[in-house]
């Protein structure tokens, strides 16, 4: 019996119940026939190669529409993009995952994954009670565990000359830090692959099976948070299980929430990120080469791979009817923050479809721009950072072994799932 | 020359303190702080800016 009632199985369930309601529309899947009026960010043409599609519209339609999802719109120029950041007046965060359901309004201003999906005023204190697990002091006490970890993957691989960089090295590494942090068992890490997949990717699937899968993610952290109020522990579980807001402690909805957002925007947005720049130093032997001979332009270069492949977009939902920048925007329509098209948007950046990987001025918005900054992003760097040093020390040769074999996820959060590298051992 | 940023537009992405240690720092919250009076020394102005440039916010400026 778990001491904290607010925890009880049978009142948390039928909380998570009423997170499930909403407005739904009908799933629209398949090949787009024109991305100007019918875009999609969940077909496989697009998580291929979005960027020759981001660079087109923001050509000739910078502000794309599609009547998928219920209505959408997809803003490419860097402007567009930072300026829906930084009206939350206008654009919530009450849902930042774009499906074909629309929460609730009651549930803004906290959302259902606080304070990623939360609103002003609410959103800041919110935030205020995450910042000081995540400032770049405190995440580099995780340093040291996180390189050895590092070491352990790639003495894993010994003796293999194809390894899966993305299965085998990238998606261990947020994995084992985040389950850490929050104090679950290192063992479970495959869970949470799952329930990445679940929160992220097959947003087109019918409610009666995302749902399902939502239930079985709360199921698992419930169980995490009364193990937590039964044995407390140095970790972020148990803090957020103590933490007041306003005098009182938190909602258990705010409790499970934040911890799911840690857990998936902790998990895949890294994994993506370092895949990411693996992929490309594979397929780049003069700027691997460069950087395995100088070490010390490594900052620079994870910033650009942070530029040119910044793995995460963002949504908001437009609060009411509006003309905004030139197109007519309806309540309840999702706009897609596509980061990655601010990050290329020549309007911004000198040689923004190519990867400079000494750029000395590098403004890119990888991880938001406005008061939804990444939380982590102190963490994403300093995992990345580690991760690529591991890897160019233990293996200063590789390739694509098969560049059609290499898969991207789809959806949100884009970067590689599967990518065989050919490692040549001296 | 001297630096400043402007706390409303700060959001602690860190590019100060990472790329100019010598003249920022982070709170306990993440948010970039000017190390004591923000008078850049003599052959710091080159760090300086590239950490006015690297600002995603647009927050920090020479004065």
């Amino acid at each position: 019996m778990t001491s904290d009632s607010r925890f009880d199985q049978q009142e948390f369930n039928d909380r998570l119940r009423t997170r499930t309601v909403g407005v739904r529309n009908e799933v629209i899947a398949g090949p787009v026939s024109d991305w100007t009026t019918d875009f999609s960010h969940a077909e496989p043409e697009w998580a291929a190669d979005p960027y020759p599609i981001q660079d087109d519209l923001r050509q000739r339609c910078p502000i794309a529409h599609t009547e998928r999802f219920g209505g959408a719109w997809l803003p490419t120029r860097y402007e567009d993009i930072a300026a829906i950041a930084y009206d939350t007046d206008r654009f919530s965060s009450r849902a930042i995952v774009v499906s074909n359901v629309r929460p609730p309004l009651e549930l803004a201003p906290v959302g259902g994954v606080p304070p990623i999906s939360s609103d002003p005023p609410f959103h800041h204190d919110a935030r205020k009670l995450l910042l000081p697990a995540f400032t770049k002091s405190a995440v580099a006490h995780l340093e040291p565990e996180t390189r050895e970890f590092c070491h352990s993957l790639i003495d894993g691989l010994a003796g293999q000359d194809v390894v899966d960089a993305a299965h085998d090295y990238a998606q261990h590494i947020p994995t084992r830090v985040i389950a850490r942090m929050l104090g679950f068992p290192p063992e479970d890490g495959p869970h949470f692959r799952e329930f990445v997949e679940s929160a992220l990717e097959g947003v087109n699937l019918p409610p009666e099976e995302r749902i399902p899968r939502m239930e079985k993610l709360f199921g698992y952290l419930l169980a995490q948070i009364r193990d937590h109020v039964d044995n407390p522990r140095d970790d972020l579980t148990t803090y957020l299980i103590n933490a007041e807001l306003y005098g009182s402690k938190l909602e258990p909805g705010h409790v499970a929430g934040t911890m799911s957002l840690l857990l998936i925007a902790g998990i895949d947005t890294t994994w993506s990120a370092i895949g990411a720049s693996l992929w490309h130093l594979a397929r780049t032997p003069a700027d691997r080469e460069r950087l395995v001979a100088d070490p010390s332009l490594l900052p620079a270069a994870m910033e650009e791979f942070l530029r040119a492949y910044a793995p995460v977009t963002m949504a908001r939902l437009v609060k009411e009817d509006m003309r905004w920048n030139g197109v007519d925007m309806k309540a309840d329509d999702w706009v897609l923050l596509s980061f990655p098209a601010a990050n290329r948007d020549p309007a911004q950046f000198d040689q923004a479809g190519e990867v400079v990987i000494d750029r000395e001025v590098n403004r890119h918005a990888a991880f938001g721009l406005g008061i939804h900054r990444c939380v982590g992003s102190h963490l994403a760097r300093m995992e990345l950072r580690v991760a690529l040093e591991v890897w160019l020390e233990r293996f200063p040769n590789f390739s694509l072994a098969d560049p059609a074999a290499v898969r991207w996820a789809t959806g949100q959060v884009r970067g590689p799932r599967t990518l065989p590298l050919r490692i040549d051992r001296p | 020359m001297k630096v400043k940023i402007d706390p409303e537009r700060c959001q602690g992405h860190g590019r100060c303190y990472d790329l100019a240690p010598g003249l920022f720092h982070d709170d306990e919250e993440g948010y970039g702080q000017v190390t004591g009076d923000g008078v850049v020394p003599p052959g710091e102005e080159h760090t300086a800016r590239l950490a006015v440039s690297n600002c995603p916010e647009r927050a920090i400026d020479i004065l």
